[in-house]
């Protein structure tokens, strides 16, 4: 295990706050984690526990749905997340040019974070914004009529950041 | 200010008196817009307000509305009462238009042009994207600050639930809507009287109301537009519902790419409580009914019935088999009505308008509008609402503007993942919801994707199937497996791998997908393939047999050269993801064949023709 792994298992989270606000009802389930996952840009494996006895449920129910939807991840993401959209309009459009590119230009796969957590690469179904595809949404800015050629001075601009 | 069935109508006279007593700037501050600086105009526009001493006068304001459905001219910025239409707009732009405002002109640059005259028009209604829609269910789309509960009561907003808890008892409410012939927009076009009336008559106390606001259809955008820009209308759509069918609680089911709707819907939720016209106690008139947001979890499978009321409960998004009804036995096992954005946002003007003024649109089959997100390789991508049974050429070709850049019209997805690709001979088909049926695709939600001759169609085929194979959730085998073994046969093709049989055991795989899976994702799933191979079957050939993919998209069966046409602009070299292409200015460039990556990125941004795709080698 490296000396990274230690220092994110050992860092206590605190959800207190997130858990007063929704009722402890399992219906709530799927919003407290919506809240932790935005907090904390990952659902730390140590919360989950206290998540699963706010809503009287399981632990194997809190990871179960941990794992079914793409909104949540157990490993924490990088400070940007880079969104290419992989809608059918964005498709049509060349969205896998683009993707292509983001990977060359950080050197991992869509899913991954860079090992300096600056950055996590994603492909994303649809966001809505068709009439402007491709679309590339950095974090919650969206940019427009993206081309693959863009993608080097967006890093560069997130860098500098 | 809790309204009552009595004080309603001072609260609805006042709100439009306000609305008509001044002009009004709006800027479109939706997902498209903002990409395009569309709240930095808005910011720049008040300030020149001010400058101009207009911000004291009680007869102009600013509004920030939601989506217009045009996203590529934004930021649209549109001054009522006049209809003045302003595309790309820029910050510094305000001073210019406030200046015009005050003269009553209208700032020339700013205009959308005629692509053809190349003259400005003045007003959004002579626009021909906009002149050829019936905005039925986009009617406040763009109009209105979504989030101010008076601007929507200007526009006869909250009218009809103020009609119907005034003197309609839930029969004749639901009676309306069966004569309306109102159809679900979500896609399978399900008789919403019908399930209204099931749901009425279920057995149970607790009952519940679904806004189904997963717009999962890759490519379509209508309910998000919808649910940014008028989110009081679909919560007045749901009121009524709740009322015909006798439920009390609500949720509105939208997926987490949609940020912007589900704080607009929160905050519009908040107003109508306020007003009482959400709460225990509605108008005053004993009916009590409250929504509650649940956002999804980004699960393509969860815009499925029993998947969404499955998530809602807080659990995996799994369909299950539908041999009961969610309308007997839904979220919580209990009689549930489930209804897409786009249905709720027609049943106020059902109830305003009557039934007969909406079944004066449309189709035998298919009543009133329905809008499209026609995006892809057309001109002028965005949302357009016809009525039912207008010609796909039409919707394409004259509202759209056709196809780009000179190129030529291959096919359109209608459906999404689970419709098909129509070609060229069926542009003339009038669209409903039967209709696309019987040509082996369907409705969907509406989207729409042209395609020209740079998509390959096996390649859009096997991306359907690979979205589905990500989506699937994975509960039955035909989906789960079959699609993978599709996805497998599909790549091969793609790859140049294929051979004549595949085409046979694409066959049969779809056939147990359709006949075998357990719900309409994977019932649904080989409407592209079994689409593309029946209009397209010589494409698929020519991938297996010829080892060519002729629109230059599956990497492994084509090459990229450049031609004698070659200027030596440098264009090409520029925009090359992997600098494989030499050459000095002004002399014919050339591809490094060994480097190339086959992206056609140089093909699509030569302006000289001197590109083309070869068999590869």
């Amino acid at each position: 295990m490296s000396a990274a792994e230690v220092t994110t298992t050992e860092r206590t989270y605190d959800i207190s706050s997130i858990l007063e606000k929704h009722p402890k009802e399992e219906t709530a389930l799927i919003e407290i984690l919506h809240d932790i996952q935005i907090k904390f840009r990952h659902l730390p494996k140590t919360v989950l526990q206290q998540v699963a006895d706010h809503v009287a449920v399981p632990l194997s129910r809190v990871a179960g749905v941990g794992t079914f939807y793409k909104a949540f991840s157990f490993t924490p993401k990088g400070e940007t997340t880079l969104r290419v959209c992989m809608g059918t309009a964005c498709h049509v459009r060349g969205a896998r040019l683009i993707l292509d590119e983001t990977e060359r230009a950080l050197g991992i796969h869509p899913g991954d974070t860079t090992a300096d957590g600056r950055f996590t690469l994603e492909e994303v179904n649809c966001v809505g914004a068709c009439a402007m595809a491709p679309v590339l949404i950095e974090n919650d800015a969206y940019h427009g009529f993206f081309k693959a050629v863009e993608v080097r001075k967006l890093l560069q601009k997130g860098m500098r950041k | 200010m809790r309204l009552t069935v009595e004080t309603f109508k001072q609260f609805a006279a006042t709100a439009r008196e306000r609305q008509a007593s001044a002009h009004s700037i709006n800027v479109c501050c939706g997902t498209g817009c903002t990409a395009r600086g569309g709240r930095k105009v808005a910011d720049a526009l008040r300030k020149a307000m001010t400058d101009a001493g207009l911000d004291a006068d009680a007869h102009v304001r600013l509004t920030t509305t939601g989506c217009h459905g045009w996203c590529e001219q934004g930021p649209i910025v549109t001054i009522e009462p006049e209809g003045t239409f302003y595309v790309k707009a820029a910050p510094d732009d305000a001073a210019k238009i406030v200046a015009a405002f005050k003269e009553g002109t209208a700032v020339a640059s700013l205009l959308y042009k005629d692509p053809a005259t190349r003259k400005g028009i003045a007003t959004y209604k002579e626009v021909p994207f906009y002149a050829g829609q019936t905005r039925w269910a986009m009617r406040n789309v763009g109009r209105i600050s979504p989030t101010d509960i008076g601007q929507y009561a200007a526009r006869d907003g909250y009218a009809a639930l103020h009609k119907v808890l005034s003197g309609m008892n839930p029969d004749q409410v639901i009676a309306e809507i069966s004569e309306a012939k109102l159809r679900g927009r979500g896609g399978a076009g399900f008789d919403a009287g019908r399930k209204w009336r099931s749901a009425r008559n279920a057995k149970g106390e607790r009952k519940s109301f679904i806004c189904n606001g997963d717009e999962g259809d890759p490519g379509a955008f209508m309910d998000r537009s919808i649910m940014e820009a008028d989110p009081h209308g679909v919560i007045e759509g749901m009121v009524i519902g709740a009322y015909a069918v006798g439920a009390h609680e609500g949720y509105i089911y939208v997926r987490q790419e949609y940020p912007l709707a589900v704080e607009h819907l929160g905050r519009a939720i908040a107003a109508a409580r306020e007003y009482g016209l959400l709460g225990p106690d509605i108008l005053g008139s004993g009916f009590g009914f409250d929504i509650k947001i649940a956002r999804g979890g980004g699960a393509f499978v969860c815009g499925e019935s029993s998947a969404l009321m499955r998530s809602i409960e807080g659990k995996p998004g799994e369909p299950r088999a539908k041999y009961v009804h969610a309308t007997d036995k839904g979220l919580f096992d209990c009689p549930t009505v489930l209804n897409n954005v786009e249905t709720l946002i027609l049943v106020p003007l059902i109830i305003n308008k009557g039934a007969a003024s909406f079944t004066a649109l449309g189709t035998a089959g298919s009543k009133g509008t329905k809008a499209f997100s026609v995006v892809g390789k057309v001109n002028h991508s965005g949302l357009i609402e016809v009525p039912m049974g207008t010609t796909l050429r039409h919707l394409i070709f004259d509202i759209a503007g056709g196809i780009p850049k000179g190129r030529t019209f291959k096919a359109v997805q209608t459906g999404g993942p689970s419709g098909g690709a129509l070609p060229e001979s069926m542009l003339d088909l009038p669209v409903d919801f039967d209709s696309l049926s019987e040509a082996g695709s369907m409705m969907g939600s509406g989207g729409m994707i042209v395609m020209d001759d740079r998509n390959c169609l096996v390649d859009v085929a096997r991306y359907f199937v690979k979205f589905l194979v990500d989506e699937s959730c994975g509960k039955c085998v035909p989906c789960r497996e079959g699609l993978r073994q599709l996805l497998e046969i599909l790549t091969r093709v793609t790859q140049g791998k294929g051979v004549k049989e595949d085409l046979d055991r694409i066959d049969s795989l779809c056939f147990v997908l359709k006949e075998a899976s357990l719900c309409a994702l994977g019932t649904s799933a080989p409407n592209p393939v079994v689409s593309t191979l029946r209009y397209f079957r010589e494409e698929y050939i020519e991938h297996i047999e010829g080892h060519f993919c002729r629109a230059g998209v599956c990497r492994d069966l084509c090459t990229y050269e450049i031609i004698n046409t070659c200027t030596g602009c440098t264009l090409c070299a520029k925009v090359c993801p992997v600098s494989c292409i030499a050459g000095e200015r002004k002399n014919i460039h050339v591809i490094d064949q060994q480097a190339c990556i086959r992206c056609g990125s140089c093909f699509d941004a030569c302006k000289f023709d001197a590109i083309t795709i070869g068999r590869a080698a």
